[in-house]
């Protein structure tokens, strides 16, 4: 004798503690089994595509900050950047180069070690969230101490960066790559070896290869699914291709393989802190491009790779100061249509370790 | 004086009131406050501010961060709770789309009275940097419910949104809690 059963539609969000900003899941339900995700995005539309072409090139960079993934301020204003350079054909000193890449790689850390606290909140570790923010915290001064802002920068400028590094910056940089680097084991204890976290994450929300392909995920999620593509090696921007670094690379596809991912990618960017800062060269930080810069006509793609994965801006010129179009292709939201792949034949319980384990930024998806 | 005229045999024997001045003034610090029930509920009150877990934008990430462990907003009993129906206060962190404005609006609706509303950042205060040029962001959330306090800032740092939890916390010690309908100071519905 059967149960009659019927299937049930749960709504998550827009306001759920753990949807990681303002994302709508409309989750449907045979039991406990998730047969079918609908994500409803559009919460955080910003608008920031059409407001840029009512910016100059120059002023554009504000609002990438705020009006794409906030998380990673300086990624967006690196890929923006360097469209409008590429556009303009403007070449850019050596050593505005290195401290871009330095500091876009702390960048990096600062977001995953966001991601790392907020999952470990996901799954019942709250630990991990003290201890991540307490080492983002110190990420936050060596911004400020450059940049003046901890979240917002606007420090890159068209040809170059806004002002030099201050004195001693780069010791203190090194000083807390020291400090990381010890710190990190910390969270291999916490986290890597826990049971709890690894049941609840191994062989969840397995995303295979082909799909993650067919659906454009990139970055972490791509590379934990088999994926070995990194723009950083794939199509090297600023001083990639004169460091030293791996990309790891993991085949299971599921949430603990897109952990170890991230996990690995601070250990690498430490890496490419370090020899940054062995190669800094001196000399100018910026070159010199008109105040009101008028690239000539035609068009551009540049992508980069951003902590949530390939970031990608089209960016049309019509020979006057704005832009005629931009268009950006965000990672978050190829990665947020995988979600609905990974998350089908899973519990409802799952629902969140696998949504914390993509590293999804609203703002990213929705622009 | 005697202590037992008013006491009859059974009864529990009440101290007069100096002799309770006699015991408190012995105890270090001790001491008789007077005060009024509404001023011991307004302290209680301002100083157990439970904000809803609700972030829109980038200020979520500041206020996380203000949650955290070197700004700890837990020491002025601040803790956030998951859902409108605990909370008293709501951080309206980041800048609200008009597809968000309703849901906004609801979950203040959700949340017992008296509540309180503090709004961070620029865009959450008047649109910020999407005031120009903007057809999605709202310019404002004191458009959609009223705002006790605003803290500015693109973001503002934690230390401006524990400022702005201080504001909060001086203007509820001030309220006449328990006479709000007798003064008209009802707020909302």
């Amino acid at each position: 004798m059967g149960l009659r059963t019927e299937e049930l539609i749960l709504n998550m969000g827009p306001q759920h503690p753990s949807t990681h900003g303002v994302l709508r899941l409309i989750v449907t339900l045979d039991g406990e089994n998730i047969t079918e995700v609908q994500p409803d995005i559009g919460y955080l539309h910003s608008s920031v595509e059409k407001m840029l072409e009512y910016r100059t090139f120059a002023q554009g960079i504000a609002l990438t900050d705020r009006g794409m993934d906030y998380l990673t301020a300086l990624a967006n204003e690196e890929v923006y950047i360097l469209a409008v350079e590429r556009l303009a054909g403007i070449e850019v000193p050596e050593r505005a180069r290195y401290i871009r890449t330095i500091l876009l790689e702390l960048q990096r850390i600062s977001s995953h070690l966001l991601w790392l606290g907020t999952f470990g909140i996901d799954l019942g570790a709250f630990t991990a969230f003290l201890w991540c923010m307490r080492e983002r915290e110190r990420v936050m001064d060596l911004f400020e101490a450059v940049t003046g802002g901890r979240l917002h920068h606007v420090y890159f400028r068209i040809g170059g960066v806004y002002e030099d590094l201050p004195e001693g910056w780069t010791d203190r940089v090194l000083e807390f790559c020291d400090y990381f680097l010890k710190r990190l084991p910390e969270y291999d204890e916490l986290l890597t070896g826990n049971p709890i976290f690894k049941v609840r994450t191994q062989g969840v929300g397995v995303l295979p290869r082909e799909v993650a392909v067919a659906m454009g995920a990139s970055g972490p999620v791509g590379r934990a699914s088999g994926v070995a593509y990194d723009v950083r090696k794939a199509d090297p921007y600023e001083v990639y291709d004169r460091v030293e670094f791996d990309i790891p690379v993991y085949t299971e596809g599921d949430c603990y393989a897109r952990y170890l991912v991230r996990l690995e990618e601070m250990r690498q960017s430490v890496r490419i802190i370090r020899q940054c800062i062995a190669q800094l060269p001196e000399g100018s930080i910026r070159a010199r491009v008109p105040l009101s810069l008028r690239p000539p006509k035609g068009e551009v793609y540049v992508h980069t790779e951003s902590p949530r994965g390939d970031l990608g801006i089209y960016m049309v010129s019509d020979g006057t100061e704005r832009p005629y179009r931009v268009k950006i292709r965000a990672p978050s939201f190829s990665n947020l249509y995988a979600l609905t792949e990974m998350m089908r034949g899973w519990k409802v319980a799952d629902v969140i370790a696998i949504l914390g384990s993509v590293d999804i930024v609203l703002s990213d998806v929705d622009r | 004086m005697s202590d037992s005229i008013h006491a009859p045999a059974g009864h529990i024997r009440v101290a007069p009131v100096d002799r309770a001045v006699e015991i408190l003034d012995a105890l270090p610090g001790g001491g008789i406050v007077l005060t009024t029930v509404e001023a011991l509920l307004n302290w209680a009150r301002s100083a157990s501010i439970w904000p809803l877990t609700f972030g829109l934008a980038c200020c979520a990430i500041e206020m996380m961060q203000a949650y955290a462990t070197r700004f700890d907003l837990d020491r002025i009993g601040v803790i956030p709770r998951a859902t409108p129906r605990q909370a008293d206060c709501i951080l309206v962190a980041g800048r609200c789309t008009i597809k968000m404005a309703p849901i906004v609006r609801r979950l203040w609706e959700q949340m017992p009275e008296p509540k309180y509303v503090i709004s961070m950042g620029s865009c959450a205060t008047c649109g910020g940097p999407f005031y120009y040029d903007n057809y999605s962001i709202l310019k404002g959330i004191d458009t959609v419910i009223p705002v006790d306090v605003y803290v500015p800032g693109c973001p503002p740092r934690p230390e401006a949104l524990i400022e702005g939890i201080l504001k909060l916390q001086e203007k509820i010690r001030k309220e006449p809690f328990l006479r709000r309908n007798m003064v008209g100071a009802s707020r909302g519905t």
